[in-house]
């Protein structure tokens, strides 16, 4: 999947490039969490995403933004390595997280996926009790050693989801039976109770009412205090209201990123400008 | 001949009448009313309603037709032979029908057989002619009467798709009542059946002997349906224990795992499997698996009989396989993709995810499938006829020959047509049985993959 003899820069001057599209520097920069450099992806011969770099600061929210088929989701599937699991999908350039590229043929996409957690488009619970639901991940990675241990982990899970006071009393009930808004935060509670590092949002609200939508937002602002967060969004509002860096995305590459309230204000591309103000997209 | 003849008056008069109301229609359209219906519909419904009674016509002379004849033949006899017995009559009506059409008699035909089966040829000639006069005539009246109906305001699109709706109806009828009319036969002769031997003895019964009607012992056979009934579960329990491991796993495989190119070459490779004539998979098991089975079990010290359950069963789980991974091939592809993507986002592997999501969401419908194939293999008949052995005994020992309940069924109707004696009867009790058992099956599998659906639509 990875090919590092496609790059004519070698690995290490990649990595410690600078990000060219990064622009005004942070008075305070967060450490980055993860670093993407010239990355490119195709789907059989057609490329879907050119050479976008870009940090992703720690325990701080990123938004993705930008018009349907710009790449934004397919570059978010990049940081867990989701695309690995689509037929004929190719990753080239370099992806890492803390400082260790994740498309090492030694790195077992499997343990990468149990740092970088996803939540998808539509709530998609098991067809499994709220209980097993959250305790699915744990299980298979052997985080709980007795049942009180899992209870504790499924309990401060869904306590962080903003889920617990609705749900304690019917744990073992069907998590499908909730209502859409809840599923999609079981699905969030469900990917905190492996504890990873970095939360991958594809677009968490776009399946939800706006209250619904209001309770997700909330919930994201209070999640940045302890993950570092990637939310790809269609709303300029919701990226405006809970991200700290917003990156603009157009025809597969990455045009602008930086401080959300400066691109939101005065942003350096027309491109960027037109997008946010209604002119297309 | 005449049937051609017939059915070319009625495509004639069908083109006819959807010319006439298409232009009658049309020619409405072009003077520019506003109309109802488009033209076609208006030329569909007078073609119906010329060709409704004309069929009708025709329809009660096929249903009345012979009665009508057959009076006519016996007026035409001297009275010496309308006062035979019932069977020589018959006998007489036959070979007058046959001078009549050319095909000839055994033996010389006598005068007052030569004289009737000469009215009998003038007779049908004049009804024939007749029967299409009607029919031409009252299609006629239809047509004229259809035609006339023709106006802006018509509502033929409507009365067209009432038309086609009953003709629906009509056609899935036709299955149910098909199918109450097999409940109904097997019903009414497993009745008959059970006036010669107790309901107890029959299904608690654990010995089968049935002896002979030839030799007239009447209900002095045994007929016990236990043995049969246990043959029959032990072959199809072993061809289960073959096809659903094989079948499920070949479903992960070419769900999960295979890719497209490899998915295309072997999935019409299996459901091949499903095309084989089970007559074939039959002499398979005679010719290639009993002897192969039989010689392992005789290199471990077993005793394996050629012809034994074990080799039905292993042929017939063979048959399955194509069943039970087509099906769950199917239920598994309908788990939506966002399950399998929301395991794999939580670290788990390809394998945790199938066995902790995808199987246990596909599940009902997997049981679904597998109760589906179950009664497949109790109603299996051509590998268990060749194969099992035929010796309807109670034995647990599956390296030994059994006889199934469909077998039987085969050997008490072949040969022997008298459906009087208990003997032959009891093949209706058989097939009774075995209706109500895979009724039952099929009803819980259809059970369980509808509820299954309400889960994700």
């Amino acid at each position: 999947m990875h090919m590092p003899t496609d790059k004519i820069v070698p690995q290490s001057d990649l990595y410690s490039r600078e990000s060219t599209t990064a622009r005004t520097p942070d008075e305070n920069p967060l450490p980055v969490r993860v670093k993407a450099r010239d990355v490119s992806v195709f789907y059989g011969q057609k490329q879907a995403l050119f050479d976008v770099s870009i940090d992703v600061p720690e325990k701080s929210v990123t938004a993705f933004i930008g018009p349907s088929g710009c790449g934004k989701s397919t570059f978010l599937r990049c940081l867990n390595r989701m695309n690995d699991t689509i037929e004929g999908c190719r990753v080239s350039g370099l992806i890492a997280l803390d400082g260790s590229d994740i498309y090492d043929p030694s790195l077992d996409p499997v343990e990468l996926r149990a740092r970088v957690g996803m939540v998808f488009q539509k709530p998609n619970p098991f067809p499994k009790s709220i209980y097993e639901n959250v305790a699915y991940g744990p299980r298979i990675h052997g985080l709980a050693r007795s049942r009180s241990d899992m209870d504790a982990i499924v309990e401060s899970s869904l306590q962080k989801a903003g889920l617990w006071s609705e749900v304690k009393d019917r744990l073992h009930e069907a998590g499908t039976g909730l209502s859409g808004g809840q599923q999609q935060r079981l699905c969030i509670a469900r990917a905190i109770a492996v504890s990873p590092e970095v939360i991958l949002m594809d677009e968490p609200c776009s399946a939800l009412d706006p209250i619904a939508t209001a309770r997700i937002e909330e919930l994201i602002d209070e999640l940045r205090q302890n993950y570092t967060i990637v939310i790809v969004t269609h709303s300029m509002q919701q990226a405006a209201r809970v991200s700290q860096r917003t990156a603009f995305f157009h025809l597969g590459n990455l045009v602008e990123e930086g401080p959300t309230d400066l691109i939101f204000t005065s942003p350096v591309e027309k491109r960027t400008q037109d997008y946010i103000t209604g002119r297309y997209g | 001949m005449n049937t051609a003849i017939v059915a070319s008056l009625l495509l004639l008069m069908l083109g006819f009448a959807y010319q006439l109301g298409w232009s009658r229609s049309r020619n409405m359209a072009v003077s520019g009313v506003k109309i109802h219906s488009r033209p076609a519909y208006h030329a569909s419904l007078v073609a119906f309603w010329a060709l409704l009674p004309a069929l009708l016509v025709l329809g009660l002379w096929a249903l009345f037709g012979d009665t009508a004849t057959r009076t006519y033949i016996l007026a035409q006899l001297p009275t010496e032979i309308t006062s035979l017995t019932a069977a020589d009559l018959e006998v007489t009506i036959r070979r007058i029908r046959q001078i009549e059409s050319g095909f000839g008699v055994v033996g010389e035909a006598q005068t007052y057989e030569n004289s009737a089966a000469q009215a009998l040829r003038e007779f049908r000639a004049l009804t024939f002619a007749f029967v299409v006069a009607t029919a031409a005539a009252t299609g006629a009246v239809g047509l004229f009467l259809a035609q006339r109906r023709i106006n802006p305001r018509l509502r033929a699109r409507n009365e067209i798709e009432r038309i086609v709706r009953v003709l629906l109806i009509g056609c899935s009828v036709v299955a149910i009542l098909t199918t109450v009319g097999i409940v109904a036969s097997l019903l009414a002769e497993a009745f008959r059946f059970f006036t010669f031997v107790s309901p107890i003895d029959f299904f608690f019964g654990t010995v089968w002997s049935p002896g002979f009607s030839s030799t007239g012992a009447g209900a002095s056979g045994k007929y016990g349906l236990l043995p049969l009934l246990w043959g029959t579960l032990m072959v199809a329990a072993i061809a289960i224990l073959v096809a659903l491991p094989i079948g499920l796993m070949t479903a992960i495989y070419l769900t999960q795992y295979a890719t497209p190119r490899v998915r295309g070459i072997v999935k019409p490779i299996i459901e091949l499997l499903a095309g084989i004539p089970t007559i074939v998979y039959g002499f398979f098991a005679l010719v290639t698996v009993g002897p192969f089975l039989a010689g392992i079990g005789s290199a471990l010290g077993l005793d394996i009989r050629a012809t034994s359950a074990l080799t039905a069963g292993v042929v017939m789980g063979v048959m399955i396989i194509p069943f039970i991974s087509s099906l769950s091939d199917d239920v598994i592809r309908q788990v939506p993709l966002a399950m399998r993507d929301g395991s794999l986002g939580l670290g788990a592997t390809q394998s945790e995810t199938i066995r902790r999501v995808v199987i246990p969401a596909a599940l009902p419908g997997i049981v679904g499938a597998f109760l589906l194939a179950v009664s497949r293999a109790i109603g299996e008949t051509m590998i268990v006829v060749l194969a099992a052995g035929n010796s309807p005994f109670l034995r647990l020992n599956p390296g030994e020959p059994v006889s199934t309940v469909t077998v039987t069924i085969v050997n008490q109707l072949t040969g022997d047509t008298d459906f009087a004696s208990p003997q032959s009867l009891v093949a209706f009790a058989l097939g009774l049985t075995l209706f109500v058992m895979t009724l039952i099956l099929n009803v819980a599998a259809l059970f369980i993959v509808r509820r299954y659906r309400e889960q994700y639509d």
